[in-house]
């Protein structure tokens, strides 16, 4: 809905911007009723389509209720990096496909039931049997079974060689109680959640609000911590400039993605933090350079790379995205594993050259072609305007994620903008081996990044794998299969009585918070 | 009247069945629904096994047939997003939305109507124009800033109402408003020249005549002939306001079917799509098919020619 005003071209969520920004002037400083009744309440607008980790399409929503819920096997701390035991004690590589655990004891899930070894054989072989269907089965395929070796001690038993193993049980891993589960499904489980982590799911209204309780029995001296705030509450708010009323009448203490011009208009308020935390998410450009789905301009590498010098990364990062994003050299988020960043082929923006590209490769007058999009519009715009100014005139499909996808896979799409947040994964592999691969989503299909992928993946030398996800990465930049573009922040604005970090894989810890 | 009730049930047939293929139709032009479930890291083994399991692989009329037949039973099948019954979700939601549809009308037509008689036995007065000068706002308002509005002061500069939610009756009051108002425009006027026209007609005069009160006059004779278009309206609004009260379901995180509506196509859920569009195109056949009768029944002449 937009609306037209003495030349002015304004939206709705502008316009909300703009009454919310004359009511922050005049509101009056209401506090926060949650510390005074130790009842921290927050507010996304996104929904969790279910709380069953596993068929949870990765939205960090999820993962945020997840980890609050249920505890993984190790954690890594967000801030060194390091793996660290959590419901297992200890873990020893006996070969490079072996993985043994030693498991924590006097464990108990929220119903009750004891923690024991019998769940993580049973969560992981579920969770890895093609016959769940789980959500994001990259996750798990790893795993070729886990066996039982006593009653508190584990055997991972992976199809081949996979280092980034750990990482991937820090993640989205998490362990079920084995009978519970059986018994009532993922329907049942998402319902009523039942898990070891910080937080006791005592109300779950679907799409709507989740309460969670404070577990007094949570292991003490973990790597999660343990938590302090008494109760949580989520609501699902769609709107944003809803859920600012929400947060200036004091019924809402903290809530993320505040656009930009909402962040500024808070920050001028006394009694709110608002800080930007980079993510792990970053924006790039997809070329069909294979020609899946008929012959497009795009399989000519000079037309891909005079897209790459007709964008002003620099400009439109600083310009548009504005707080901490910052311009990426590759494919991958700077602190993943084996995502170099050095001797990388770059493109300068050098409108010049572009038009020069173009004509080389037979466009002198420019040309015509659908570029397709569906998450950052704003961004994919002023791409098009830089790449109308070389003589590329580019037609907008602006999609929703499973159509955009369908176009993509199709080959439909000549490129596409796009973004990742590599499900929080720490490692390149999450990326690379879901796009570059040879799977339904690689559409360079180059044998050669193929190739260097599924060889990374599976070797335990960590500088040898380095060195060849650097390979592929190089070779993607210097072919243009994708033009990264930035990374992104978001925007958390919460009352000053609570003590929140953020971090960049988007996992807001509320076990770790406090009231100040 | 039998025959006229027979043939107006089999128009309404004749439109809810071109509405359920026109609605299976439309969504099945969204894109490929394996690869929307499956996600970016699925492989093609996965993408086939999910058109296998949701009969995708089968001819569409096939498809339509057995979407019919499940739906007529009540079965939509399994939301693609949430992965329950989209049955459970649509009833799970339906009251926050007819609560709040049916509060909305009630405001509509307290409000509306009385404003219509009223400019009517005033007409071109101050009154009348204070009452038009209601409706053409309420019109020209678009409803999300009139939502956020009521929320800057009601719920932040004087906190006295709560901005969002559906906890208790409180919650309804300002989407109640902010929907009802949106509705209050069309009533009002309609109510208005259909006084107008009504109170110029010889009958009026003659109630009068008979020494009849005005109060009598109004509500008895005049109303109930104004009223006929009105009812007609009110039904086609109600349908509105269930169908289309996803930016106030949004705004004020009401979160019922509307809302529901809006999250399944930002997340390409076709069950969960094709399900509230039909029954909401159902109910919307209903309201006009008792509309209808209503209106043949006020009206004789409908009935008869």
């Amino acid at each position: 809905m937009t609306m037209r005003v003495k030349g002015l071209h304004l939206g709705s969520v502008q316009w909300g911007a703009l009454a919310m920004a004359g009511a922050l002037a005049f509101a009056p400083l209401t506090a926060s009723a949650g510390k005074k009744e130790d009842t921290l309440n927050i507010g996304w607008s996104r929904v969790i389509e279910t709380n069953d980790v596993y068929f949870n399409q990765a939205v960090r929503e999820g993962m945020i209720v997840g980890r609050m819920i249920w505890d993984n096997l190790v954690e890594r701390d967000p801030v060194t990096g390091e793996y660290k035991p959590l419901l297992a004690t200890s873990y020893k590589w006996i070969n490079e496909t072996t993985l043994d655990m030693e498991l924590r004891q006097g464990v108990k899930f929220h119903n009750g039931a004891d923690f024991s070894a019998d769940d993580v054989v049973y969560t992981l072989n579920w969770a890895s049997n093609p016959e769940s269907k789980v959500s994001v089965p990259i996750m798990v395929n790893w795993i070729k079974n886990v066996e039982k070796t006593g009653p508190f001690a584990v055997r991972i038993n992976l199809k081949q060689p996979f280092p980034a193993a750990l990482e991937y049980l820090s993640a989205a891993i998490p362990i079920y109680p084995h009978e519970y589960y059986a018994r009532v499904g993922t329907k049942g489980m998402s319902e009523a959640p039942v898990g070891t982590g910080p937080y006791i799911a005592s109300n779950v209204q679907p799409g709507r609000t989740i309460t969670l309780t404070k577990n007094p029995n949570y292991l003490k001296g973990g790597p999660k911590g343990t938590p302090t705030i008494g109760k949580i509450v989520q609501r699902t708010i769609a709107d944003e400039q809803t859920q600012v009323a929400e947060l200036l009448s004091g019924r809402l203490d903290w809530m993320w993605n505040a656009t930009p011009d909402t962040a500024d208009n808070l920050r001028k308020r006394g009694n709110l933090n608002v800080i930007d935390g980079e993510t792990m998410r970053i924006g790039f450009i997809s070329f069909n350079a294979n020609g899946t789905g008929g012959a497009n301009p795009m399989q000519d590498v000079r037309v891909r790379r005079a897209v790459a010098h007709a964008i002003d990364r620099q400009g439109i990062t600083k310009a548009l995205i504005r707080g901490s994003a910052r311009v990426i050299p590759s494919a991958c988020y700077p602190t993943q594993f084996g995502c170099a960043q050095d001797g990388i082929p770059q493109y300068a923006y050098d409108p010049a050259k572009a038009k020069a590209l173009l004509a080389e490769a037979g466009f002198p007058n420019g040309l015509d072609i659908d570029l397709y999009g569906y998450l950052d519009r704003p961004h994919t715009e002023a791409i098009m305007n830089n790449l109308q100014a070389v003589g590329i005139r580019p037609k907008l499909n602006w999609l929703t994620f499973g159509p955009m996808f369908t176009a993509l896979q199709q080959g439909k799409a000549p490129f596409t903008h796009l973004t990742t947040g590599a499900w929080s994964i720490n490692d390149v592999s999450i990326t690379l081996r879901g796009s570059f691969a040879g799977g339904p989503w690689d559409i360079a299909r180059d044998q050669k990044v193929i190739d260097l992928v599924l060889a990374a993946d599976n070797i335990v030398d960590q500088d040898k794998r380095k060195a060849l996800y650097k390979e592929a990465l190089v070779r993607i930049n210097e072919q243009v299969y994708w033009l990264p573009l930035n990374t992104y922040y978001i925007t958390y604005a919460f009352t000053k009585d609570l003590d929140f970090t953020p971090h960049a894989d988007e996992v807001a810890r509320f076990y770790q918070s406090k009231w100040k | 009247m039998p025959a006229y009730i027979v043939k107006r049930l089999l128009l309404a047939l004749a439109v809810a069945v071109t509405v359920s293929l026109v609605n299976f139709s439309l969504v099945l032009l969204s894109g490929d629904i394996a690869v929307s479930i499956g996600g970016p890291t699925a492989t093609y083994e996965q993408l086939d096994r999910i058109r296998r399991d949701l009969g995708l692989d089968q001819p569409i009329p096939l498809q339509y047939l057995r979407w019919l037949g499940g739906a007529l039973q009540g079965n939509f099948g399994d939301s693609l997003f949430y992965r329950t019954p989209v049955a459970d979700l649509i009833w799970q939601r339906l009251p926050v939305t007819l609560t709040l549809g049916l509060l909305a009308m009630t405001f509509t037509i307290v409000v509306a109507i009385p404003l219509g008689v009223i400019a009517a036995l005033r007409p071109n007065s101050l009154l009348d124009r204070m009452a038009l000068g209601i409706a053409v706002a309420g019109q020209a308002m678009p409803s999300f800033w009139f939502a956020l509005m009521l929320i800057v002061v009601f719920s932040v500069l004087f906190p006295i109402l709560p901005p969002s939610g559906a906890a208790g009756w409180e919650y309804f009051i300002m989407p109640t408003v902010v929907l009802g108002y949106s509705a209050m425009p069309a009533v009002m006027r309609l109510t208005r020249s259909g006084m107008l026209e009504v109170l110029n007609a010889d009958y009026i005069r003659t109630a009068y005549a008979k020494g009849l009160g005005n109060i009598k006059v109004l509500f008895k004779h005049a109303l109930r002939n104004a009223v006929i278009p009105v009812v007609s309206l009110a039904a086609v609004q109600f349908g509105y306001m269930l169908a289309g009260s996803i930016v106030v379901e949004s705004i004020f995180a009401l979160n019922g079917t509307g809302f529901l509506a809006w999250e399944a196509m930002k997340t390409a859920d076709l069950p969960v799509v094709q399900a509230i569009m039909f029954l909401f195109s159902l109910f919307y056949i209903l309201l006009t098919f008792l509309a209808d009768m209503l209106n043949a029944w006020l009206d004789p002449r409908i009935r008869i020619g």
